[in-house]
């Protein structure tokens, strides 16, 4: 069985209230570390534990809190990004609503290594009943002595408190979240100056992701090294992946970062296989932003290598022939699936969600969906699949978030990989499927 | 301080810490300057929307020479010691510049023949240099029904780029912002929500910072073409902005009142509405000269121009 | 843009919630609440931000109007236009497409007699598309309020119907109550 950091207990009843939880050892990392650890010590693990941001960049968190501007005489901030809205990904959902103490845990932890003093988690508007259920943990919380004034005798204060959005993936984007928080749109802003010189309201601060946030009490009680042991190369420790689309057992799945894909996909501990014994045709790993891959590159990579779920190995072969491991989000997709069909919903997506704030995006986005629209329709032509390519070149890297790249990763990998699908419904003048 | 020295183009200036790239070129001038749709020095937090400047940094400083693994836009990206930049000289920034010009394009009106802005139209000047010859939309654009926002300025909506700029004048040239973009993505538009009339001493310098015709000066709609009027550096005693601007007159007729520009198409100062709107004879002005005009400019077409 | 005729006030109920709200966030930072007040604002009012309403929200938290317009615009939980008295989302991103999300609109399209963005000529249901609701495991998936419905079928669809008209559903409440 694979160690379980996140989801050890999910299944326990009542699991969200705080006295099952702490009867399970919940609470525990936070006196010891309020007890044996200076805030920098605590960080110090973190950088050693190797944990990388589970949002979807992936980035070291060790190496995120170190830039935080220590010399500003403002206050600090930490904030939870729990604006999960990338297609394919609903961990965060999962855990929040069934270990909501885990993440305040969590955030209380990182808030003492950062010596912030108030911090907020910023939950996507759909998922209102799940903040409630936050809302009611956090009290909990305080009526134990673990948030407010001096908590357990430490001298150490922090409140926590939930903000809910109201319907923007882009807010998942750090700068907008921040720019949400303050009560604006979603406008991503303009980097530099990144948040942990001039993050909330103008102060240093520090946005973390609920799953790498939720996975700081197991840190902090089994050190840093026993986290760094889980894994493979610089993919340490574990990772939850949200599994959909054509499998049999869809679901949330703690996994040990370097098991095989094909393994993920097959094994009944896992996925249990393709719905109806169907033939796997694609995958879409890591939410709906990274390459769609070909069932053939899913399993090995172009050097025949068995495929792993790793940062690394995902990636292998580059956006020719690998892919990324993202947030997390493992869409599959059986051989009764229309490609472009697939593709027209995520570039739908995409058009709804960009801020309309620079022009490559805004344009961008919504054209490549008109153009799909037509292709899908039946009305396209060969030339607008070369065009296509085209537009997602030039929307890529030219914006100012990575919305633009996200939008633009699934149509040229759709385009590479599946060319003759799309040339298809240009022949035929209609979706084959 | 010491100052940075920064190449551009193969041409080297140096500059004061601080300094963006875009400001750095324009230190020099000439070709090596970036376009800038969106950006406007005198309003703080403009730029980096449009994409339009985007330009390559070969060499990030003197420090770490790795070039920047994307193009930056010129006017946020400040200029360290021995940055190298290319902007024409990159074969790829200009692919990115015809790129950005398209999309700019997808879903304007090119109704340039009824636009009053034609011949002083940055997106004009943009697609003249970086446009391509044909477009490759056959897709329906964005239509909107142009407005009265306010009886003396037109929103155009169809022909904005969404540069923010008349927003900014809002919020920091008046005393109250009425109108902002409301929407999000493609559906984005300038609005105020509820008719409201845009009523401000100041308001109508969102007309003469909107780099398109998106925001147009009512009392000078459809008077004439703007090369074949003849612009005159003019003052009066103002009690609310320093009077000076320029008059366009056609004949004896003067047609509009403006802010005087400098040659990116900024106002050197921001002027009232009563200069801009209710002073509409010559009588009113003190007639400085004929106003310079660059030579390659649309409105030196019909008459002198003497640089 | 329709307009409420009579100016919208709170009760002192919900007054002291917002305040309570507004406390979270450092001293002039009250825009903060901006999006948590509008929740409650758009629930007070029949499921949609009335300009009248968007105006009081403006006065509670002392911007300008146009800052609560701009902000309403942007965010796609914010029915700027009246709606039924239940709001129907069916998410139809592609994890919900995949398992039949278009089979659920339809069957919603055919048993209200409305395309999504319509409303039924008695009021009492909204139809509209959604995009990601991050519940993929278990597509395709609808939201109705705070609630989730998900694993759906074209019989589940037909049980919650005919339980929503049993019940004159209402799915704009104060989330926060």
């Amino acid at each position: 069985m694979a160690t379980k950091i996140l989801l050890n207990n999910i299944e326990v009843p009542g699991l969200a209230n705080f006295q099952v939880y702490r009867e399970l050892g919940g609470y525990t990392a936070l006196e010891k570390a309020l007890k044996t650890l200076t805030p920098d010590e605590l960080t110090d693990e973190v950088k050693k534990s190797g944990v990388r941001g589970r949002g979807g960049a992936g980035f070291p968190t060790g190496m995120k809190w170190g830039f935080i501007d220590k010399q500003s005489e403002k206050p600090r901030y930490l904030v939870c990004n729990f604006d999960e809205s990338e297609p394919g990904t609903f961990k965060d959902h999962h855990l929040g609503e069934f270990n909501p103490h885990l993440l305040i845990e969590g955030m209380i932890l990182g808030s003492y290594a950062l010596g912030v003093k108030d911090a907020y988690i910023y939950i996507r508007g759909e998922l209102f009943y799940v903040m409630k259920i936050l809302d009611k943990a956090i009290q909990e919380a305080y009526a134990n002595g673990f948030l407010g004034d001096n908590i357990l005798g430490s001298g150490y204060s922090l409140n926590l408190y939930c903000h809910p959005g109201a319907g923007a993936y882009i807010c998942g984007e750090e700068t907008a979240l921040l720019e949400s928080l303050e009560g604006k749109r979603g406008n991503p802003r303009i980097k530099p100056p990144f948040p942990a010189i001039v993050g909330l309201y103008g102060c240093p601060t520090v946005v973390n992701n609920v799953e790498t946030i939720a996975a700081l009490p197991w840190i902090v009680n089994n050190g840093s090294e026993a986290y760094a042991a889980i894994g493979i190369g610089n993919s340490k420790g574990t990772k939850l992946i949200s599994a959909c689309g054509h499998i049999n057992k869809p679901g949330i799945y703690e996994i040990e970062l370097g098991l095989p894909v094909e393994e993920f996909i097959y094994s009944d501990e896992y996925c249990g296989g393709i719905i109806n014994g169907n033939k796997l045709k694609a995958v879409v790993a890591g939410g709906s932003s990274v390459p769609i891959l070909p069932a053939e590159l899913i399993l090995k990579t172009a050097a025949g290598e068995p495929r792993l779920m790793s940062y690394e190995s995902l990636a292998d072969g580059g956006f020719k022939t690998g892919t990324m491991l993202g947030s997390g989000g493992f869409i599959v997709m059986d051989h009764t699936t229309c490609i472009v069909k697939n593709l027209l919903t995520f570039a739908r997506f995409y058009r709804h969600e960009s801020c309309g704030q620079c022009s490559p995006c805004r344009e961008g986005t919504s054209w490549m969906e008109k153009i799909l629209m037509r292709i899908e329709g039946g009305q396209g032509t060969m030339k607008d699949i070369d065009l296509l390519v085209n537009i997602a070149k030039h929307v890529e890297g030219n914006t100012i978030c990575p919305l633009g790249d996200a939008a633009a990763w699934p149509v040229a990998s759709a385009i590479l990989h599946f060319r003759e699908e799309f040339e298809e419904h240009v022949k035929l003048q209609k979706c084959p499927f | 301080m010491p100052l940075l020295k920064v190449t551009i183009d193969n041409v080297e200036v140096e500059v004061e810490a601080g300094t963006t790239i875009m400001n750095a070129a324009r230190q020099v001038g000439g070709h090596i300057v970036p376009p800038a749709m969106c950006y406007y020095s005198k309003l703080e937090g403009s730029g980096g929307k449009c994409r339009t400047c985007l330009v390559r940094v070969a060499q990030g400083s003197a420090k770490d020479p790795r070039p920047m693994p994307k193009l930056v836009a010129s006017c946020r990206t400040l200029v360290q010691d021995g940055m190298v930049v290319e902007n024409t000289t990159s074969p790829e920034a200009m692919d990115s510049r015809q790129a950005i010009t398209e999309f700019l394009l997808i879903n304007h009106p090119l109704d340039c023949p009824v636009c009053d802005q034609a011949g002083e139209c940055h997106l004009q000047d943009l697609s003249y240099v970086h446009g391509l010859e044909e477009t490759r939309t056959v897709e329906e654009r964005r239509v909107f029904k142009p407005i009265d926002i306010g009886d003396k300025i037109k929103l155009h909506m169809n022909r904005c780029i969404l540069c923010y700029r008349c927003v900014m004048v809002a919020d920091q040239i008046t005393d109250k912002r009425v109108h902002g973009i409301l929407g999000r993505g493609d559906h984005s538009e300038i609005s105020t929500h509820i008719l409201k009339a845009v009523d401000n001493d100041f308001s109508g310098n969102m007309i003469d910072v909107c780099p398109v015709g998106a925001l147009t000066d009512n009392t000078f709609r459809f008077k004439s073409r703007v090369w074949f009027t003849k612009p005159f550096d003019a003052h009066r005693n103002c009690t609310k902005c320093s009077g000076k601007v320029v008059l366009w007159m056609k004949g004896e007729e003067l047609l509009r009142v403006t802010g005087r520009k400098d040659k990116y198409g900024e106002l050197d100062e921001f002027i009232c509405n009563d200069c801009r709107f209710d002073h509409k004879a010559t009588a009113d002005w003190t007639i400085e000269g004929p106003r310079a005009i660059e030579r390659h400019s649309v409105i030196s077409q019909n008459h002198y121009g003497k640089q | 843009m329709q307009e409420n005729s009579k100016v919208p006030e709170f009760n002192s109920e919900t007054l002291d919630l917002i305040a309570q709200i507004i406390k979270r966030y450092p001293e002039g930072r009250q825009k903060s609440a901006l999006l948590p007040v509008l929740h409650i604002a758009q629930a007070e009012n029949q499921g949609w931000l009335s300009p009248g309403m968007m105006d009081y929200v403006a006065s509670l938290l002392q911007i300008e109007p146009i800052e609560v317009y701009e902000v309403a615009s942007f965010y796609s939980m914010y029915n700027l236009k009246p709606v039924g008295k239940c709001v129907i989302e069916v998410c139809q991103t592609g994890p919900c497409w995949l398992k039949g999300a278009e089979n659920i609109v339809a069957h919603f399209e055919s048993r209200l007699g409305i395309k999504p963005g319509e409303t039924t000529a008695d009021g009492k249901f909204t139809l509209k598309t959604v995009e990601c609701l991050a519940a993929c495991g278990t597509a395709p998936v609808i939201q109705v309020g705070t609630e989730y419905h998900e694993s759906l079928t074209t019989e589940k669809v037909d049980q919650l119907l005919d339980q929503w008209k049993a019940e004159n559903k209402i799915s704009h409440k104060n989330p926060y109550l």
